[in-house]
């Protein structure tokens, strides 16, 4: 399947407040593209989701959001400490936020759920001490 | 009914209104973010003592019509700035949640 677009974002780890800023911005384009409400709902939830992750559990990181005829193609690229357990970290209400992130109404442990729940396809690959990369698709 | 004819109820009170037609056709109540994204539908007002600069981003990506501020918790200004800008209806109200939601259950 060619490519149609590809869309490249660097994402701070530092800058908690505008954390969000590509998912919001890939809805944006989804939308200029015309594409179903709901699909722009579920890839763009997904996206800040795992976009989210990388700055509170990962020092921020790099997402890449590819459009296909057919598929939506997001990737999620840290080099953070990497997860442990990928099926415990799955698993709903599992978390290790901190209390600050809490006390922002992070670390429900849903993240991920949510993740696998709006999307069609998702792969979590990781290694401790080196980083993680969600890979995530939407079919159109 | 319409975010502008919540906030004519005077028990509801406007702190910023950048898309006054967006329809209310139900409420979700809830304060962690993810539960939010996870549960809230498209057009419902989202009801939550929740009040930094999260809560707009998450209210713009589900698609809530409404953000309603519960037990009259305020706002930044920093963040009703970015409210604005992104088009988020914020509305406060004195009552609890539970009072919120009933009333507007009544309204729809
Ligand atoms: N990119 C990542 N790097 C390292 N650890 C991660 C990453 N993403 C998730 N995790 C781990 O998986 C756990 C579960 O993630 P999930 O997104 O489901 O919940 P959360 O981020 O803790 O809370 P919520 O998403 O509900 O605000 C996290 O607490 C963290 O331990
Ligand atoms: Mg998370």
């Amino acid at each position: 399947m060619s490519e149609i677009l590809n869309f490249h974002f660097q994402v701070d780890g530092n800058d908690f407040t505008s954390a969000g800023q590509a998912s919001i911005q890939i809805k944006k384009i989804l939308r200029r593209l015309g594409l179903d409400p709901e699909i722009i709902r579920r890839v763009s939830i997904a996206m800040y989701e795992g976009e989210i992750n990388m700055v509170i559990h990962a020092h921020g990181g790099e997402a890449d959001v590819n459009v296909y005829e057919d598929h939506i193609e997001i990737i999620l690229k840290d080099n953070g400490p990497g997860i442990k357990d990928i099926e415990q970290a799955m698993q709903e209400g599992f978390s290790t936020a901190p209390d600050q992130i809490r006390s922002l109404g992070f670390g429900a442990g849903m993240g991920l759920p949510n993740m696998k729940r709006y999307t069609d396809d998702m792969k979590i690959e990781s290694e401790v001490g080196v980083g993680t990369t969600v890979t995530m698709c939407v079919n159109l | 009914m319409t975010v502008y004819e919540l906030s004519q109820n005077s028990q509801f009170n406007v702190l910023t209104m950048p898309e006054p037609e967006r329809v209310i056709n139900g409420a979700y109540v809830g304060d962690l973010l993810s539960w939010v994204m996870g549960k809230a539908q498209y057009d419902n007002i989202w009801i939550t003592i929740m009040s930094n600069i999260n809560v707009v981003a998450v209210a713009s990506l589900s698609d809530v019509s409404c953000v309603l501020l519960a037990e009259d918790v305020t706002l930044d200004s920093e963040v009703l700035n970015t409210a604005k800008e992104k088009g988020i209806n914020i509305l406060s109200t004195p009552l609890a949640a539970y009072e919120a939601a009933i009333t507007i259950s009544g309204m729809i």
